[in-house]
């Protein structure tokens, strides 16, 4: 079994338990183990955009430090925000090495230097590019046939550009992802449009607008639920709703998924590991007839 | 409609400081309008993002009490768009930062109910301290 360290950042470990949990068991079904590194802390969540402040890049650079220690030279990590954080931070590291020599200074009580050796990825990418869909596509027991989901790729897995993930208009590595699970991905507007990230705290009704529009789409494309790879997304999109709803009568409550629960489904893995109890619109039923021995022979 | 750009304004350093922080060149916007059609946020907002830098090239200092910039949700759209490669993130982030270097909060977190913390996920809240709290 290959073995990557993974970073699991905060929120992974709380309301997106269902998230880690299965992503755990599909890639143990693939023949990855994830191991979670030693020690690490939280990367920051938002990159910093200052340029004359570069403490803000010690969080996201410690957890690459930790990588290095724990013996990997490369870390998968499930959270977009995570992602976006320490692949950024490296990126930057990587392109100017005088900020690498002084960031390495203020974690002067770090046993290693940082060295800008670390591979960091997304865990899309590394099924895309490592695994592979076919790969994928062979392990599933139960394709998620007839089924149509809304691949929501959101801002911070794809974007900035030097991030380099996928196409930043139109990325499809989820939607093959999709297709690889039996489903059906449908094509629709909002795929790569910001749910109002963080504004969520501060500008709900704001955010709410948000939520409102990219289901709505999602559903005119005939989508049964959407799925996505951020917490932030997610609490967006699901929680989102019931505020949406007070100024939209006419939306339709959308299920929401972590890109991994439909696919640990499909593995035939046991539907507890999702933890749909933590989702506030339930996407259960969707898997009823699938789950069923009569649902299995049609 | 007149314009009326002052030569203070011009020299207004409030305004130099948002280039130094941010790292992006202001004057090469030549306001296509483009950030502020793609932003998801524009609606919510008093003044768009073009504006934002239109006010910056002529020096407004209005722009750094707009709520524009607490409403960007960095989610660079506008930047991926941009033809004269412009990162408007930056900016706006820039201009949050005139007032959270100066301790001033735009979101305190005393203030939030003690629902939001148990009911959020801590990206919402950590992402919304970065961005909002001094």
């Amino acid at each position: 079994m290959t073995k990557i360290a993974y970073y699991p950042g905060c929120t992974l470990k709380d309301q997106a338990l269902g998230f880690e949990e299965t992503t755990i068991a599909v890639m143990k079904k693939l023949g990855v183990e994830l191991a979670e590194l030693s020690r690490w802390n939280c990367c920051g969540t938002v990159y910093s955009l200052s340029s004359d402040n570069l403490m803000l890049q010690t969080a996201p650079l410690r957890n690459l430090v930790r990588v290095k220690e724990d013996g990997y030279d490369a870390v998968v990590t499930l959270c977009s925000m995570c992602y976006n954080t320490l692949k950024r931070a490296n990126d930057l590291v990587r392109e100017e090495p005088e900020k690498l020599d002084k960031l390495n200074l203020f974690m002067n009580r770090e046993e290693v230097d940082y060295t800008s050796d670390v591979k960091v990825y997304h865990l899309l990418e590394y099924m895309r590019d490592e695994i592979g869909f076919d790969a994928i596509k062979k392990a599933v027991k139960l394709p998620l046939e007839g089924m149509k989901l809304a691949a929501y790729y959101g801002c911070l897995l794809t974007r900035p550009e030097t991030l380099g993930f996928d196409d930043v208009e139109n990325p499809t590595s989820l939607d093959k992802l999709i297709s690889a699970m039996g489903a059906e991905p449908v094509k629709y507007a909002y795929k790569t449009e910001c749910c109002g990230s963080y504004e969520t705290v501060s500008a709900p009704a704001a955010v709410a607008e948000r939520t409102y529009s990219i289901v709505k789409s999602a559903a005119s494309a005939g989508a049964q639920a959407i799925l996505t790879s951020c917490p932030l997304c997610f609490y967006n999109l699901d929680s989102r709703q019931k505020l949406a709803k007070k100024s939209h009568g006419d939306l339709k409550e959308m299920p929401i998924m972590y890109i991994t629960q439909p696919l640990a489904v499909a593995f035939g893995l046991d539907q507890e590991i999702c933890r749909f109890e933590r989702n506030q619109i339930k996407p259960d039923s969707l898997f009823e007839k699938l789950m069923s021995p009569s649902g299995e022979s049609t | 409609m007149k314009l009326v750009i002052s030569k203070q304004a011009i020299e207004n350093n409030q305004l130099d400081k948002v280039e130094e922080i941010s790292g992006e060149k202001i004057y090469r916007c030549y306001q296509c309008g483009r950030c502020s059609a793609g932003c998801p946020m524009v609606e919510a907002m008093d003044i768009t993002p073009n504006q934002v830098i239109h006010m910056l090239q002529i020096g407004d200092p209005e722009v750094l009490t707009a709520k524009a910039p607490w409403l960007c949700a960095a989610c660079h759209t506008c930047d991926v768009r941009c033809p004269h490669g412009i990162d408007i993130s930056r900016i706006m982030e820039a201009i949050r930062l005139l007032s959270l270097r100066r301790n001033e909060d735009f979101l305190a977190p005393d203030s939030l109910p003690g629902e939001v913390y148990e009911e959020m996920p801590q990206i919402a809240l950590v992402a919304a301290f970065r961005k909002f709290t001094a």
